[in-house]
């Protein structure tokens, strides 16, 4: 009997489900894509888990049979619409991988705009695209699990496709950064006299940016009953302009229904 | 106990001949906020010249040596045909603490009721607590101390030696035998009267500067009482549930457990988290279910532990007054303040 290596996956002696994956990019800068890629010591054990199928980043063959979809990108063209429409029909589970599926993410500051056509001038010049408002991709399709984070963490990433493979529940934390940032022991931003979202930011991403001495800029979207009202007035307190407030909360798209810009 | 002076300069010595074969973690400037002022943090540090003993106090206290934000717990291999199981409680060699304040030292007596001395002893906090050698200092009290008022201003025991600044000496309180052996190192003397006296005029002067107080008379009956006063709201509503204050706490010691399996499957281990019963998922259980949704009950069981529940189980309080909470919350919530608005009724505008 022949059967390949990575076709008998077992943990403590129990065969696991080894789902057909496809990747596919939306308006993005495929960087949560590449994210994935990016990790050589664990590639291998992590494709291993799947059987990927459609994936631009790593391969050239492309296959329309696929269980799970990582769906990388915010929707803005008629034609991702239809394209994203087809996927939803062939994957039982869609994954919104990163801010831009999951909130629009940077792509959707655009929105910003009345007039689009304007931007479209000011962006394409002579070379016009088609291009309507940024959408999330549960705006349009349903979506199963959102992987937050501009880019995503590879990690977490890499942990919901095992737990999936486990049968395991995925658990994103609930709770705000400030958990991570403190457990990281970093100097609160704040103490500097900077920005920061992350009191109100899910977690998950490790206090990536103020374990730098970088103010978080909400890319994770807001946390589980995220306090947004009080933070606005904390910030608001400690002498940070309404402008620069609302510039950090629009940019990824994750607290727009905490916001109501004044037209 | 036994009391010893020695002279200023002899302190460095002490340190260079303790670091010698040990580390050492004691309170360094970590930063300095926007106004210029030190931030302050415990590290491992290997020259005397950058331990501050004049320190306020620290943002975070020296937790991550006795009770680390993350560690494994267990953990297991399958290699070939057998498998190999990993405990390890993480406490592999002696630690000193040098400039521990009374505060800290009396967090580690009340973590050591519930961690060492109870039903279920966690081996992994006991072992690194055993590993301690503390060197205690007398601190300054900042604005937003109010140890006194938790009776924990005082250190009396939990210590190995204790200094106190006299001037142009210390006054050294020695408790263990270790610590008598390392004083045989450096120059002391038997103190005098006029050094004893010296010691009183300090602990006086020391205990002008509280300023902050807190009511704790009856406290664990009034919040019994005040169960549903309206003032947990307020301070609900204004609360970011962010754990920033369990964080700081020297106290806080609750903790989730998450099994992670390695991805090239041939292993797993367990991992201890700290967590905040400020979370919203603090008390979620399987199936969903949240027991207390809503940030003003979670931050009320927060100040009932502290304040009632550990002291119906121990007669003392879990709060030692270091302030530090009041002091990270962004939201500006602090001991004080809630105690005042439970007792009176009303929040102070
Ligand atoms: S730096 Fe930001 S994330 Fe860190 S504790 Fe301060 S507010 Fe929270
Ligand atoms: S700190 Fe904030 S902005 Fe930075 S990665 Fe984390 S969630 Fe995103
Ligand atoms: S009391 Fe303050 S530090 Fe604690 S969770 Fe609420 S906002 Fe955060
Ligand atoms: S509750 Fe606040 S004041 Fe009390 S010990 Fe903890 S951090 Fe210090
Ligand atoms: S219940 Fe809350 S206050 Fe008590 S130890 Fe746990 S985190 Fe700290």
């Amino acid at each position: 009997m022949k059967t390949k290596e990575s076709d008998t996956k077992t943990y403590l002696g129990m065969p696991l489900y080894r789902p057909k994956v496809g990747f596919f990019e939306f308006s993005s800068c495929e960087g949560c894509q590449l994210q994935i890629v990016n990790n050589e010591s664990t590639l291998l054990d992590f494709l291993s888990l799947v059987e990927v199928v459609s994936f631009r980043e790593a391969m050239t063959e492309k296959s329309d049979d696929y269980e799970i979809a990582f769906i990388e990108g915010s929707i803005t063209r008629d034609d991702e619409v239809k394209r994203l429409k087809r996927i939803r029909k062939n994957a039982k589970i869609l994954v919104a991988l990163g801010s831009c599926a999951c909130f629009g993410g940077v792509n959707q500051l655009k929105n910003r705009f009345k007039n689009l056509n304007w931007v479209k001038k000011e962006v394409y010049g002579r070379h016009p695209v088609d291009t309507e408002p940024v959408r999330a991709v549960e705006d349009v399709v349903k979506v199963d699990l959102k992987i937050y984070g501009c880019p995503v963490k590879k990690e977490e990433v890499e942990k919901s496709v095992l737990h999936i493979a486990l049968g395991k529940s995925i658990e994103i934390p609930k709770y705000p950064v400030c958990m991570e940032c403190k457990a990281n022991e970093n100097i609160c931003l704040f103490d500097l006299g900077e920005l920061c979202l992350g009191p109100v930011t899910r977690a998950g991403c490790n206090s990536w940016c103020p374990n730098s001495r970088a103010g978080c800029w909400g890319c994770r979207g807001p946390a589980d009953d995220a306090n947004v009202e009080y933070m606005k007035k904390i910030m608001k307190e400690k002498g940070f302009s309404e402008e620069a407030i609302l510039e950090r909360l629009e940019c990824f798209g994750g607290f727009a229904d905490f916001l109501k810009r004044k037209k | 106990m036994i009391f010893r002076t020695f002279k200023k300069d002899e302190l460095k010595k002490l340190v260079e001949i303790l670091a010698a074969h040990n580390r050492i973690v004691g309170p360094v400037e970590a930063g300095r906020d926007k106004h210029g002022s030190p931030i302050y943090a415990f590290n491992e540090v290997s020259d005397f010249n950058s331990i501050r003993l004049n320190y306020t106090t620290t943002k975070l206290p020296a937790k991550r040596y006795f009770l680390p934000f993350q560690e494994d717990l267990s953990s297991f291999r399958t290699e070939g045909g057998g498998w190999q199981k990993i405990i390890d409680y993480n406490a592999d060699k002696p630690l000193i603490f040098f400039g521990l304040h009374p505060c800290d030292i009396n967090a580690l007596n009340k973590l050591d009721k519930v961690l060492m001395h109870s039903v279920y002893p966690m081996p992994y906090y006991a072992a690194k607590r055993k590993n301690m050698f503390i060197i205690g200092v007398e601190c300054i009290p900042q604005t937003f101390c109010f140890c006194r008022s938790m009776g924990a201003d005082t250190a009396l025991h939990g210590f190995d030696m204790f200094i106190t600044d006299l001037g142009n000496k210390y006054f050294v309180e020695i408790l263990t035998d270790t610590a008598y052996n390392f004083l045989k190192s450096i120059r002391t003397e038997e103190p005098e009267e006029k050094d004893h006296v010296l010691y009183m005029k300090a602990v006086a002067e020391r205990n002008k500067k509280f300023t902050t107080r807190v009511d704790t008379t009856d406290l664990a009956k009034i919040l019994d009482m005040e169960f549903q006063s309206d003032v947990w709201k307020h301070w609900g509503e204004i609360c970011l549930s962010c754990g920033t204050c369990s964080n700081v706490c020297p106290t806080c010691y609750c903790y989730g457990v998450e099994e992670t399996v390695d991805l090239d499957l041939k292993g797993a281990r367990k991992t201890k988290t700290l967590h905040s019963c400020n979370l919203i998922d603090f008390a979620e259980v399987a199936g969903g279910h949240n027991f207390r949704p809503e940030r003003h009950s979670r931050l009320k069981y927060r100040y009932y532990h502290k304040h009632r529940g550990f002291v119906e189980a121990f007669e003392e309080s879990l709060c030692v007054g270091c302030g530090r909470c009041g002091e990270s919350c962004l939201a500006g919530i602090n001991v004080p303040e809630v105690i005042a608005s439970v007792r009176g009724g009303k929040i102070k505008k």
